[in-house]
């Protein structure tokens, strides 16, 4: 295929500009609504009617309890809707949901993965698809949300164990944050043409007396927050790749853009939260550069070896093209989102595996809504401890000391991703009943594997389509994979938050290791390459590499 | 690190392979496990005749030195405080003491009004008094209670001068093992046997009490971390590579796990550690802990006592101001004949300067004759008393000194002292020299006036500048700290003016004068709760609260054992200036471990290129393209990187323990410099290695 570099550059400089327009504003309205003390009246009578006191500041137990626990309570919940379909209303005709699909389905869009293992348009209602799966989009986000307030919080606050109250977190994430920007987006997205009706799938005579089967539904107010909140789960099968979804170039790029927008302006909360825009701007430099450096390679990949000339290659939609697909595929991997306007089975080995590299990187370039940030917040930990030793000191944060507990944290938090993606590989493989659910012939069939779990552990939720994961043994270990690789780390994190925030804070020196600058960028860099994505190496050489490496 | 203490250290580096030692160390314990699995493989292999036995033996035997190198590491380091411990043992030698019994004898026998008994040494209690005569060896910890004796405490400090230990005051502890040489001396032990400053001492160079610091903790939580990662991410490719029809043998992949997981810094961090204790012994400072050595690094604060450590202990003279009328030579004349008989530092400082402007063309033997004439023996010597604050000399008629007909007087005192005198006398204060007197004050100096009474009039003739002389270079060094992020605290007993003259001439950051030791807990913990890390020296018992307080305290081992007892390190020389080094030791200590640390992970970027195409190349042709280093066939790849890994750490055993060069600079500066060092030569380096090892490995018959 043949990459037009002038518009791939040219779409961009389009989103560094916007984006970089957006940042300051969105991090300061973020840093805003995490940091007041007012209550709106719509929340005021949402807490008393749930009986939430939202003066109760949370020790990081208590938080991370609240969240399990409104978590768990909404898989239950919309495990119970799927199975219930066909007696629900709204559900246009749609039947019970086969249960292992709905657990899969229950834990996918809790844990921000929208891995889907169903066919939307034969599976679900809009009553579903709305009541369920789309207040999930909303709710998974604003919990990373409060994740990452409540470790920023732990690093500015000193000598207390509380961390805020995850119910207001939750709210005005809610609320104030991701509905508001989720009703434009989705009026910008009506503009561009993707459709919003209630009717059900229409069936149309076309001239040469084929059927054609039309679908319908609330399809735009569901894409912005699929997007926004770094969600990924289509209204449609065939995602963002679908018309209806994704009509235009110029819809592919604001799409593009709502992955983006929220992740790259949290450095910029950050920064304001800690009192040190400078720290915000070098968390933010690493995340720009991972994501340049990744789409450049992807657009080349691409280019490089899919089809050859002119030709289009199988999988890729028409409508786009090499930098379209190489941008989308690129956002949506190194987000949580997982959304797609190319079906990823079909790229290019080499892209295929850049893709499943942006996954295994930990998605920090920006990373899903929250889930992004606090992921390289954790390596900067890392970082930092190797960092301060080199300059002479015992390391600290931010003024917090990282000594033992803190690292013991850390150092789980970087073991489980990789573990969950692994051993679920190879038990997969191993096991030939379950590793026929990939049917496609040498590396190609492990690489759909490994991309499986890297997805699921990561709470991407996109897909190498050619697996079938519907059936027990891998829609469990992926359900695993996903609840595991969501609220371990969540628990770690807030753990984390805590051991910083009982610290008292230590003054800053000449002494101290700057965390910003760009001596600190390199380093914060150099350590998520090597200590995330160098754990795959031999399992990436295994499948995309030995695919796509040809002597 | 040379070749006889390498020898020497092997048998310890054999023993240390026991399972229990070694599970200390997740990294190294991992190399164990991999190498007596490596073991068994490579035996069945061998009477399978398999034709891959050979490699695996290779491969078994070098993953066993990877073991072995990282035990001899820990064994050298321990070894260089064997030798110290063996001497401090000689001076260990059990010895009888005299320990004195409660009643009372009767009147009329020896001993003093007490009996004596003879005990071992080691029978002593807490408690106990015991007579220590010349040329006894004091048997233990103790304060001197009665008496003054010169001391030998070479045994401990390595110091052949003698010292006086006397009872009260600042000097009263004494070291066991150490031998008194003059006098006799009564002292109440303060240490049980086993537990003396002697025993902690053997003990730490030995390194047997020692325990992980913090920082050490963290790091190796990491790197068990960082192993546990890779021994998953090794096993899992067995069943992964497996499904690919490729799957290695048992050894091929804990070859590739060895080299991954971060051995490196894994066998370094015990002699990283040893070696930070051991530059602190060898620079004769004494530290309780690890740990101790691990925060001088974090010190963000120093106080530092003025006297001794900032300035020479004694004030000297710097100018001599003549009064109107009087010439600058009577001046110095009559400056000298005050200070003659005055043995104070800042007596002989006013001769010594006196002569220097009048020394040229006279040989010292005639500036001594010259001192012993004037000083006859019919010249009365008037002492200084903190009544009169004046000393001086009475001249009888027909001195030399003395042209007069009556007895001359020469006197030097404090400004309002010799004033009165002089008034008295009929003399008064000219006004140009209360002038200077004030303006030596404003500066921090010291006026002393000089005057002289013939029997008719008293006369002022000038004024001696005292000062406070800042030891040379100190400057630069509180502004080495200063870039270092260490703010200095000067802590003096001097009045403010003074105090703010000394700080501005030595550049610390801040002062505090007229300071009571109860001052110096209330700076510390001012700091302390601003979040810094405070470090001081002390001697003296009520120094102890804030040597206790601080989170370093270094104790001067001429100072009192209550002081050595609440100190966390003790400087055999008594040298507070050392404090700065202590930091400096520190940081290096950290520094070392950071370093090593980024070196070690960035090596794995290569072992990666060396031996995954190694691995699957056979099946995947097209992964030879990662292959970037060229090595010539599978086996040698992955042997070469075994061989690597070993070697790296023997190479690295000097630079662990000799510590990464340190400099003073700040943070940033550190930082890049060590980054672009050992972490971008972390990356390239094994790249190098590898492939030069590969070139000789590849002249092995089967492998190549």
């Amino acid at each position: 295929m043949v990459l037009n570099v002038f518009s791939l550059i040219t779409q961009v400089v389009v989103l560094i500009v916007v984006l970089a327009v957006l940042h300051q504003p969105m991090g300061k309205y973020l840093a805003a609504t995490f940091t007041s003390h007012k209550h709106l009246a719509v929340e005021r009578g949402l807490y008393k009617l749930s009986g939430v006191d939202p003066q109760a500041d949370q020790h990081w137990k208590v938080y991370l309890r609240s969240l399990i626990a409104f978590s768990v309570v909404s898989i239950l919940v919309i495990f119970a809707g799927l199975l219930l379909q066909g007696v629900l209303p709204f559900n246009q005709g749609m039947g019970a949901v086969d249960p292992w699909v709905a657990m899969n389905t229950a834990v996918s869009f809790v844990t921000n993965t929208n891995w889907q293992t169903y066919v939307p348009e034969t599976t679900l209602g809009f009553g579903a698809q709305m009541l369920l799966l789309a207040v999930q989009n909303f709710l998974s986000a604003a919990v990373g949300l409060a994740v990452v307030v409540a470790l920023i919080r732990g690093l500015v606050r000193a000598e207390t164990r509380n961390l805020g109250n995850f119910w207001v977190d939750l709210t005005r994430g809610t609320f104030r944050v991701l509905l508001p920007l989720a009703v434009i987006g989705a009026v910008v997205l009506l503009i561009t043409g993707v459709i919003q009706n209630w009717g059900g799938t229409d069936i149309h005579t076309l001239v040469t007396g084929a059927q054609q089967t039309v679908p319908g539904g609330p399809v735009a107010s569901q894409e912005a927050i699929k997007l926004l909140g770094t969600n990924g789960g289509g209204y449609f099968n065939a995602n963002s790749a679908h018309p209806f979804e994704n009509p235009t170039a110029f819809s592919n790029l604001f799409e593009i853009l709502l992955i983006l927008v929220i992740p790259f302006a949290l450095p910029a909360m950050y920064g304001r939260m800690v009192g040190d825009k400078r720290q915000g701007y070098t968390l933010l430099t690493v995340m720009v550069a991972f994501w340049l450096a990744s789409t450049a390679l992807m657009a080349w990949a691409i280019a490089a070896f899919s089809g050859t000339g002119t030709s289009i290659g199988e999988g890729f939609e028409q409508r786009f093209g090499v930098a379209p697909s190489a941008l989308f595929a690129t956002a949506t991997t190194l987000t949580s989102t997982g959304a797609v306007n190319v079906a990823h089975d079909s790229l290019p080995p080499l892209a295929g595996g850049l893709a499943m590299l942006n996954m295994m990187l930990g998605e920090i370039a920006p990373g899903g809504v929250g889930s992004g940030l606090y992921g390289l917040l954790v390596l900067s930990v890392v970082a930092v401890f190797i960092g301060g030793l080199m300059v002479g000191r015992t390391p600290e944060y931010l003024g917090k000391k990282i000594g033992a507990p803190q690292m013991k944290l850390v150092a789980l938090y970087i073991l489980v991703t990789p573990a969950l993606v692994l051993l679920g590989t190879a038990i997969t493989v191993a096991i030939p009943a379950i590793s026929a659910a990939a049917p496609a012939e040498g590396p190609h069939g492990f690489s759909e594997i490994l991309y499986a779990f890297t997805s699921a552990a990561n709470n991407n939720g996109s897909a190498f389509g050619g697996i079938t994961s519907s059936g027990p043994a891998l829609a469990s270990m992926l359900a695993v994979a996903m609840f595991v690789g969501r609220f371990l780390p969540i628990a770690l994190v807030l753990a984390l938050a805590g051991s910083l925030a009982k610290q008292r804070k230590i003054p800053e020196t000449a002494g101290t290791l700057a965390t910003h600058g760009p001596l600190f960028a390199a380093l914060l860099g150099g350590v998520c390459l090597i200590l995330t994505a160098l754990t795959y190496f031999p399992a990436l050489a295994l499948g995309p590499a030995a695919e796509g490496l040809l002597k | 690190m040379n070749l006889t203490n390498t020898l020497a250290a092997l048998p310890l580096a054999f023993r240390k392979l026991n399972p229990r030692s070694m599970i200390h160390s997740p990294v190294m314990f991992t190399v164990l496990i991999g190498s007596i699995v490596c073991t068994l493989v490579s035996i069945q292999q061998l009477f399978m005749g398999s034709p891959t036995a050979v490699f695996s033996i290779i491969v078994t035997v070098w993953l066993w030195l990877t073991v072995i190198f990282g035990n001899l590491s820990e064994a050298i380091a321990e070894g260089r405080g064997k030798a110290q411990a063996d001497s401090l043992r000689a001076a260990r030698t059990s010895v009888m003491a005299r320990r004195r019994i409660g009643a009372l004898v009767p009147a009329g026998q020896s001993g003093g009004g007490y009996s004596e008994e003879l005990v071992p040494g080691t029978d002593l209690a807490v408690g106990d008094i015991v007579i220590c005569e010349a040329g006894d060896l004091i048997p233990s910890d103790g304060d001197v209670i009665e008496g003054l004796a010169s001391v030998d405490e070479s045994a401990i400090t390595g110091e052949s001068a003698p010292v006086i230990r006397e009872s009260g005051g600042d000097r009263s502890s004494v070291t066991g093992g150490t031998r008194v040489l003059s006098d006799r001396i009564v002292i109440r032990i303060t240490a049980a046997s086993g537990k003396t400053f002697l025993d902690r001492m053997i003990s730490l160079v030995e390194g047997a009490t020692r325990q992980k610091t913090p920082n050490e903790i963290a790091l190796n939580v990491l790197l068990a971390s960082l192993t546990i990662v890779f021994v998953v991410c090794v096993m899992t490719l067995a069943p992964m590579a497996n499904f690919a029809n490729a799957l290695p043998t048992p050894v091929v992949l804990v070859a590739l796990l060895v080299c991954l997981i971060p051995t490196t810094i894994g066998a370094l961090v015990p002699a990283i550690g040893i070696a930070g204790m051991d530059r602190l012994i060898q620079r004769n400072v004494l530290a309780t802990s690890g740990r101790a050595v691990e925060t001088a690094g974090d010190i963000t604060t120093l106080l530092l006592d003025k006297t001794g450590t900032i300035t020479y202990g004694n004030r000297r003279a710097v100018a001599f101001v003549a009064a109107d009328g009087v010439s600058q030579d009577v001046l110095v004349g009559t400056a000298r004949l005050s200070s003659l008989a005055d043995e104070t530092p800042e007596g002989r400082s006013i001769v010594d300067l006196a002569l220097a402007g009048t020394q040229e063309g006279r040989s010292p033997e005639a500036v001594l004759a010259d001192a012993s004439t004037d000083l006859r023996g019919d010249v009365e010597v008037i002492e200084f008393s903190a009544v009169t604050r004046m000393s001086g000399l009475n001249f009888p008629v027909g001195h030399p000194a003395n042209p007069g007909q009556t007895v001359l007087e020469v006197r030097k005192g404090a400004a309002s002292a010799v004033e009165l005198y002089a008034k008295e006398r009929g003399g008064f204060l000219p006004q140009e020299l209360e002038e200077a007197v004030l303006k030596i004050s404003g500066t921090g100096g010291t006026p002393l006036l000089v005057a002289t009474y013939d029997g008719e009039r008293a006369q002022v003739l000038g004024v001696i500048h005292l000062a406070d002389v800042v030891k040379p270079g100190m400057k630069e060094r509180f502004a080495e700290l200063r870039a270092m992020g260490i703010k200095t605290i000067m802590i003096t007993g001097d009045n403010k003016i003074t105090a703010a003259a000394i700080a501005a001439e030595a550049g610390v950051d801040d002062f505090v004068a007229e300071a009571t030791p109860e001052d110096k807990l209330a700076v510390i913990k001012a700091e302390q709760d601003a979040g810094r890390l405070v470090a001081m020296t002390g001697d003296g018992t009520n120094d102890a609260p804030a040597l206790a307080a601080a989170d370093v305290g270094v104790a001067m081992n001429s100072g009192t054992s209550a002081a050595k007892e609440a100190a966390n390190m003790v400087d055999l020389d008594s040298d507070p200036t050392k404090l700065i080094d202590i930091v400096g030791i520190g940081k290096q200590l950290l520094i070392t471990r950071g370093s090593l640390t980024t070196f070690s992970v960035a090596n794995d970027v290569a072992k990666y290129f060396a031996i995954v195409p190694a691995l699957f190349a056979a099946t995947f042709p097209g992964l030879g393209l990662l292959n970037i280093m060229g090595l010539s066939s599978p086996e040698s790849a992955i042997l070469s990187a075994v061989i690597f890994n070993a070697l790296v750490i023997v190479a690295l055993v000097p630079l662990a323990l000799r510590g990464v060069k340190y400099r003073a600079v700040s943070a940033a500066r550190a930082l890049s410099r060590n980054l672009l060092i050992y972490g971008l030569g972390g990356v390239i380096a094994p790249f190098i290695g590898i492939k030069l090892i590969d070139l000789l490995v590849a002249l092995i018959p089967t492998i190549g």
